[in-house]
This record gives C-alpha cells, structure tokens and sequence, in this order.
C-alpha cells in the first residue's frame, strides 16, 4: 500500500465533504467506501449559530484523517495564511494546497503554488499540492519539500474524468516512486479505475458522489472501482495493438470447406 | 471601538481579540483568527489589543472539497 508522509490508507480514496444533500448521506458514504481521508475547509462562522461546531462533530465522528484544504485562494500569502489557520484548528499537519490562477477551469497557479509549498514544507507541514501534469513543476515541487503529488484529471466540478492521459502517465512513469494523487474532474467510477489501473496511488473526488442521486452508493461504487483499478495495475496489464490477434487457436481447426 | 468581524461592521466595546470572541458568542468554539491578514494563534488572543478599524476573521471547520 501507498504511503502518505507515512500514513497507509485503507484504500485509495480520499474523499470530499462538500454538496452531500444531508450530514447523514455524508456520513453513510464515508461508511459505505471506506474512504480514509476526508478533505474539510475553513469558512467564517457566526458567533450565533456556530455551525462549524456541528460540521467539526460530524468529521470526527467519522474517524478518519482529515485533510484541510486552501481551496479559493489565489495568492501564496492567503494560502499560507488559510494553512496556519487550519492546522490550529485541525491539529495536522497535512495541507491540501490550493492556488487558484484561472476562474474558468480554477486552474492552479503553479507559480504561486511552488512558492506557497517552499514556504508551508521549511515551517513542518506536509503538503499535498493541488497541481498540474506538468513534469517540470511537479519537480519544482518535489525540491520544494512535497512528497506527495496532485495532479488534476479534469477542472474541479467537470466531471470529465481524465483529460490529459499522456500527460498523466508521462507523469507517472517519471516519478515512479512519488505518490501521485489525480485530485479533481472525475465524474464516474470508470474515471477512477482507469487512474489505478495506470498505476496512481490514490484518487480524491468530491462531487461525483455527493451530486449522484445516491451518493453513499456512488460512493461504494467509485472504492469498488479503486480496487478492480489496483488489481489490474498488480496483475500487469496487456498492452494495446492495432491489429486483430485471434484468442483462439488456429492450429488443428478442421478443413471443412 | 468600530471593527470588521468576518466582514460586517460592528461596535465592540473589547480591547484585545479573546475579548471580542468572548463577547460575540464565540465562547470554547473551535476557530482560527486572523486580524488585518495576519494569523494570531490561540494563545496570542489574550494579548493581542485590538485597535478601531481592525478586520477581524474568525474562521471554523467547514465542508470541503
């Protein structure tokens, strides 16, 4: 099993907590996939009703490792800052760091990530950046403190699974001992498979489960998927030809013309 | 003094930033602060004085992707 800044999962989904129509279809779909991780957000609470105080029960309940995140942030000082704030309150030192460049595709500013990571690694926190296939910034992140990398498979919210195939496996076959995570754009369990079975440590996903009709379903569905994709990735998969090959013995087929 | 908490303005009669957590219901919650940008940990609220105009944050665990 992968490990993340020494951490084993119990398989490889880490999932998100956003959307879900109700706390208790978020609990039950953590129940159902056996999800290990589950990212949360800092928002501004109301002294008044203090509904982060219920969402913070709800986690812990749960009994998995919570991932905070930096999501809406567009520049390194508010990602460093948003990160600071998140370790107090969720006492890790894990950090999904996201610097967003482009409003359209919420694209990650790769420049200000490679900065935020340098910054948020050298003061002891263990990064998980939220970045692109680019080869050469996946290894500005690596020099910058990151064991971990997330690449995207398609825009955050897309649903559109894999974009960018041979970018990804460029990816993994350069940093073959990194654990890679494909974070974002997934939208069916068949997304997710295809990620394992191209050898990915781990995919992380949010809305495909919690805006499916079932949610806890989808999301059993999509740890299902994750197995078979790890499976396949072990049992060393054929490669493609262009040409038909016949399954079947040629040898001793009767003449019968 | 006048102060921005999470945005809105309010008038507080507080001098430090536990004051005002204490005095806007905020109580043992479980948040993070932040004032004019920068983040002050827990145990600096007693002793960090507030001054009018300060945009104050107070930030608590929240759904995520």
């Amino acid at each position: 099993m992968s490990e993340f800044y020494g951490t084993t999962l119990p398989n490889g989904l880490m999932l998100g907590t956003a959307q879900y129509p109700s706390p208790a279809i978020l609990a039950d779909a953590f129940k159902r996939s056996g999800a290990g991780v589950a990212t949360v957000s800092l928002r501004r609470e109301s002294g008044q009703d203090r509904a982060g105080q219920d969402f913070w029960q709800l986690i812990r309940q749960l009994g998995v490792h919570v991932l905070p995140n930096t999501a809406g942030c567009h520049s390194v000082k508010e990602a460093v800052t948003t990160a600071h704030m998140a370790r107090e309150v969720f006492d890790t030192r894990w950090i999904k760091l996201e610097v967003i460049g482009e409003e359209d595709t919420l694209q990650p500013d790769v420049f200000g990530l490679v900065e935020a990571a340098r910054i948020l690694s050298e003061d002891g926190f263990q990064v998980f950046p939220y970045t692109t296939e680019d080869l050469v910034v996946a290894d500005r992140l690596l020099h910058a403190g990151c064991e971990v990398l997330m690449p995207w498979g398609a825009p955050i919210g897309s649903g559109l699974g894999l974009n960018n195939v041979f970018g990804l496996r460029a990816m993994r076959a350069h940093f073959p001992d990194v654990p890679l995570v494909i974070d974002a754009g997934l939208g069916l369990p068949s997304h997710a498979a295809a990620a394992m079975e191209m050898g990915f440590d781990a995919v992380l996903l949010n809305t495909a489960v919690a805006k499916a009709g079932d949610p806890a379903a989808m999301a059993e569905a999509f740890a299902s998927a994750i197995r078979a994709g790890q499976l396949a990735h072990a049992a060393d998969p054929m490669g493609p030809r262009d040409m038909a090959a016949p399954s079947t013995p040629v040898i001793g087929k009767a003449f019968l013309q | 003094m006048k102060l921005l908490l999470n945005g809105a303005p309010i008038d507080a009669q507080v001098a430090t930033l536990a004051d005002l957590l204490l005095a806007e219901g905020f109580g043992d919650a479980k948040v993070a602060t932040a004032v004019n940008g920068e983040f002050v940990p827990a145990p600096a609220r007693p002793d960090h004085a507030l001054s009018p105009g300060d945009a104050v944050e107070v930030l608590a665990p929240m759904q995520g992707g």
